[in-house]
């Protein structure tokens, strides 16, 4: 190997850069988000807490296209209570803290979505004198 | 081997020819019922021969001017209840201004009527103007996202906002003006909040949309309960011989926004 003087150090640096991140962390990756679970106390979700992890923005994509699109505004029913689809009108009833829940684990996953760019979160709603 | 390759050339000779002629054998064989189809959705888009075919709910409404004039503080009214349920932005600088229903003077609202003596009224007052909800709806056709479109079930054109990209085609389509461009922040815009409505961000347009968050529960439009005691303006099915709307629009003569261009507006105004 030719200049394996200067080839191998360089390597090296720059594998050490690379990671960085990592070894400046103390190969942590944070504190782990703990969103805030419903404080009016209600258990059950739309769907089971699993999917709802999994696949929230799905739901909501499809409910976005169910209600704008297709006119199926057909409420939900959980534990009796029905809820109107919608981010506003069934998330944001029992989450009602979007600092505390949504962006919880958004900030930690660097995911910016842009929901409350034209949705009213609680704390919008708080802001303000409402209808 | 020569037999083999006998058999592909074979083959490959009947394949070429089905392939030439499967056009025309599908086009033989196509079903009756496929080609009445096709007639029915010609029929039905009405170009150039007759009205269209009343099927399904058409949402429609007629204002009746003559309940209003001398009267703006009650289209002021139904704008603000409008506006309020809707969360529309204010902003003081005209070229800004977010609009889902307004007043404008006659030769704006209908360019096609003006005429050399019209009659006093005409120039004292002024008229609503809104979304009139085309049944062949330009703005639709040049949405490139389809960000807006007609929602078959009702005939209302609906924006999803999710999808508008700002380019502002459909601005340049409608030809009644009706959509706003947000060039700012809606939400610091805002006075009071309706907390079940969206508000929309910096970038997309925005227009009236027949109250169809409103309709489900049941509700009129919010511009029609706000003048219910006046009944200045009838919300209902077009396609419904029994309904209320029909039944003035059967009684009574009504005009249109630019009927000349075909849109077939689903507003309809007594002056």
């Amino acid at each position: 190997m030719y200049n394996k003087k200067l080839i191998i150090p360089g390597l090296i640096i720059f594998v050490v850069l690379v990671t960085s991140p990592i070894w400046y962390n103390g190969l942590q990756a944070g504190p782990m988000p703990k969103p805030e679970l419903p404080p009016g106390g209600e258990q059950n979700c739309v769907r089971s807490a699993a999917y709802m992890r999994d696949n929230h923005m799905v739901l909501l994509n499809e409910w976005r296209d169910d209600v704008l699109r297709n006119g199926n505004r057909v409420s939900i029913t959980v534990d009796g209570k029905e809820y109107r689809k919608g981010l506003q009108l069934a998330c944001m009833k029992c989450h009602s803290n979007k600092e505390k829940f949504c962006d919880s684990c958004h900030e930690y996953t660097s995911v910016k979505p842009y929901c409350w760019d034209c949705h009213l979160s609680p704390a919008d709603i708080a802001s303000k004198e409402t209808l | 081997m020569d037999k083999q390759r006998r058999k592909f050339l074979k083959i490959a000779g009947a394949t070429a020819l089905a392939g030439v002629s499967a056009p025309a054998v599908v086009k033989l064989t196509s079903t009756p019922s496929l080609a009445a189809s096709d007639h029915g959705a010609a029929a039905g888009h009405g170009d150039s021969h007759g009205e269209e075919q009343p099927t399904g709910i058409r949402y429609g409404m007629v204002i009746d001017m003559r309940k209003l004039y001398g009267k703006p503080e009650l289209m002021d009214k139904a704008i603000e209840a409008c506006h309020s349920v809707h969360n529309v932005p204010h902003f003081e600088d005209k070229k800004n201004e977010v609009k889902w229903i307004w007043k404008m003077p006659f030769e704006n609202v209908f360019p096609d009527h003006s005429v050399y003596y019209s009659a006093k009224i005409k120039e004292e007052n002024e008229y609503f103007a809104l979304c009139n909800h085309c049944d062949h709806p330009p703005c639709v056709r040049v949405c490139p996202t389809k960000a807006t479109f007609k929602m078959e079930a009702t005939g209302i054109v609906a924006m999803d906002y999710h999808r508008c990209i700002g380019c502002r085609f459909c601005m340049m389509g409608c030809p009644y003006g009706a959509r706003s461009f947000n060039w700012f922040d809606a939400k610091p815009n805002i006075k009071k909040y309706n907390p079940d409505f969206s508000a929309r961000t910096r970038g997309v347009v925005e227009k009236c949309n027949f109250c169809a968050e409103r309709l489900p529960l049941g509700k009129e439009p919010a511009c029609v309960e706000a003048l219910k005691d006046t009944g200045a303006i009838v919300f209902g099915d077009l396609n419904d011989p029994h309904s209320e709307l029909r039944k003035i629009l059967d009684k009574e003569p009504t005009i249109q926004r630019k009927p000349t261009l075909g849109t077939k507006p689903s507003i309809f105004y007594i002056v």
